[in-house]
C-alpha cells in the first residue's frame, strides 16, 4: 500500500483547519463546567447554609428572662467582657442532643462561657432535658416565642455563635457542633479571642 | 352529565392556596395587601424555595407576623424588608438585588444568549458568503488525481 510510487495526498501535510477545532469546543466547555462543579462538591460547602448577615457585627439588642426556676437570663449587656458562646437549643431538637457532648466539653474549656438560648421550648421540658443530659450553660435565656432568635438571624436549631469580649459576633455555625467543628473551628477561635477582639483578629489574618 | 358539570365547576373554583392562618391577617385590607406583597418576596429560610407567604413552617409564620407588626407600626414596605434583611441577609430576598456580586446571576443568562445568537449569525453569514463565491479551480495535483480516479480499473501506470 505504501509502496505505491505516486504519493497519496496525505492528511498529515494539511494543517488542521481552524473550523475543525470548534468541534472540540463542546467537550472543552463540558470539561470546564464539570471541573467547577466537582470542585464545589468536594469543597464540602453546604449550598443551603445561609451566610449570616450579623457576622462581624455587634450582637443585637435583646433581653431574655430566665427559665422558670433558674435565676439568670441574659441580655446583650451580659455578653460584653468575656468570650461567650451562645448556643441555641431546645429539648425537642434532636441534633441538639447530638451536639450536647461537644457543648459540655466546650463549657469546661477555660476562658469561655456558654450561654443557652432556649428556643420555643416549654420551661419544664427544657429543665427536664438539662437535668437528664447535663447543663453546660452558665446562663439560659428563655426565648418562648422565638422572637429574640429572629433578632439573631436564627433559622434552624441548633445554631451556635461565638461572641468576642466586645460583644461582636465573630462566628456562626448552623447545625450541630460536631467534635470536628469543635476542635477545628470553635476551640481555636475561642482561644484566639481571649486576648484579641474579633476585628483585630480577622484584620490580622486578612 | 349534570354531575360531571358540577365536578368541573368544583375544580374551576379553587382558591389560591396560601399558608396564612385565621387570625394572622390584619384588619386593614390595604395594610394586609401590602403584607401579602412583602411576604411573597421573602424566602422562607427553612424550606428555602418557598416564600414565607406560601410556607407553613413556624419560622415563616413568625416572620409573617413580624411583617404585619412592622406595617401596623407605620413602616414602609422598604423598611420592613430592610428589617428582615438586616437579620437574615440578602438571601431572604427571593429577588436578589442587583449589585456587583450578583451581576453574573442577573446578566449571565442574557450574556450567554447574546454570545450564542452572535455565533449563530456569524456562522450563517459565513456559510452564505461561501455559497455565493465560486469554488476555486482545481490545482494541478487535484486535476491529476481526478484523472487517475476516472480511469477504468487496471488502467493504471
Amino acid at each position: 500500500m505504501s509502496g505505491n510510487s505516486t504519493p497519496e495526498p496525505s492528511l498529515k501535510g494539511t494543517p488542521l483547519k481552524r473550523s475543525h477545532l470548534f468541534f472540540f469546543l463542546p467537550a472543552v466547555v463540558f470539561l470546564a463546567v464539570a471541573i467547577v462543579v466537582a470542585w464545589f462538591m468536594m469543597s464540602g460547602r453546604d449550598p443551603q447554609a445561609i451566610p449570616s448577615a450579623l457576622l462581624d457585627r455587634p450582637a443585637p439588642a435583646f433581653s431574655l428572662p430566665a427559665l422558670a426556676g433558674l435565676d439568670q437570663g441574659f441580655s446583650r449587656a451580659d455578653l460584653v467582657g468575656q468570650v461567650t458562646v451562645v448556643n441555641v437549643f431546645a429539648s425537642w431538637c434532636t441534633p441538639c442532643l447530638a451536639e450536647h457532648p461537644s457543648i459540655m466539653q466546650l463549657s469546661k474549656t477555660p476562658g469561655v462561657r456558654v450561654f443557652g438560648l432556649n428556643y420555643k421550648n416549654k420551661d419544664d421540658q427544657a429543665l427536664a432535658w438539662l437535668k437528664r443530659h447535663g447543663n453546660p450553660y452558665a446562663r439560659i435565656g428563655a426565648d418562648r416565642d422565638g422572637r429574640v432568635a429572629i433578632e439573631w438571624g436564627v433559622y434552624g436549631v441548633p445554631e451556635t455563635f461565638i461572641v468576642d469580649r466586645t460583644g461582636v459576633i465573630c462566628f456562626k455555625k448552623v447545625g450541630p457542633v460536631t467534635p470536628q467543628v469543635l476542635s477545628e473551628q470553635i476551640l481555636p477561635l475561642v482561644k484566639a479571642l481571649r486576648d484579641k477582639d474579633c476585628r483585630t483578629l480577622k484584620a490580622g489574618q486578612g | 352529565m349534570r354531575g360531571l358539570l358540577i365536578l368541573i365547576a368544583a375544580f374551576a373554583i379553587v382558591w389560591p392556596a396560601f399558608a396564612l392562618e385565621p387570625g394572622e391577617a390584619l384588619k386593614d385590607p390595604a395594610l394586609e395587601r401590602r403584607a401579602r406583597e412583602i411576604s411573597k418576596e421573602l424566602r422562607c429560610l427553612v424550606c428555602q424555595n418557598q416564600s414565607i407567604d406560601d410556607s407553613d413552617a413556624p419560622l415563616a409564620r413568625d416572620l409573617r407576623r413580624i411583617v404585619r407588626e412592622r406595617l401596623a407600626k407605620g413602616d414602609s414596605n422598604r423598611q420592613v424588608v430592610m428589617y428582615i434583611t438586616a437579620r437574615y441577609g440578602d438571601f431572604v430576598l427571593l429577588r436578589p438585588p442587583v449589585k456587583p456580586v450578583t451581576w453574573l446571576l442577573w446578566f449571565g443568562p442574557p450574556l450567554l444568549f447574546l454570545i450564542g445568537a452572535g455565533g449563530l449569525v456569524w456562522r450563517m453569514r459565513r456559510r452564505r458568503r461561501a455559497r455565493q463565491t465560486a469554488p476555486e479551480p482545481l490545482s494541478d495535483a487535484e486535476k491529476r488525481k481526478l484523472r487517475r480516479l476516472e480511469q477504468p480499473e487496471g488502467g493504471e501506470t
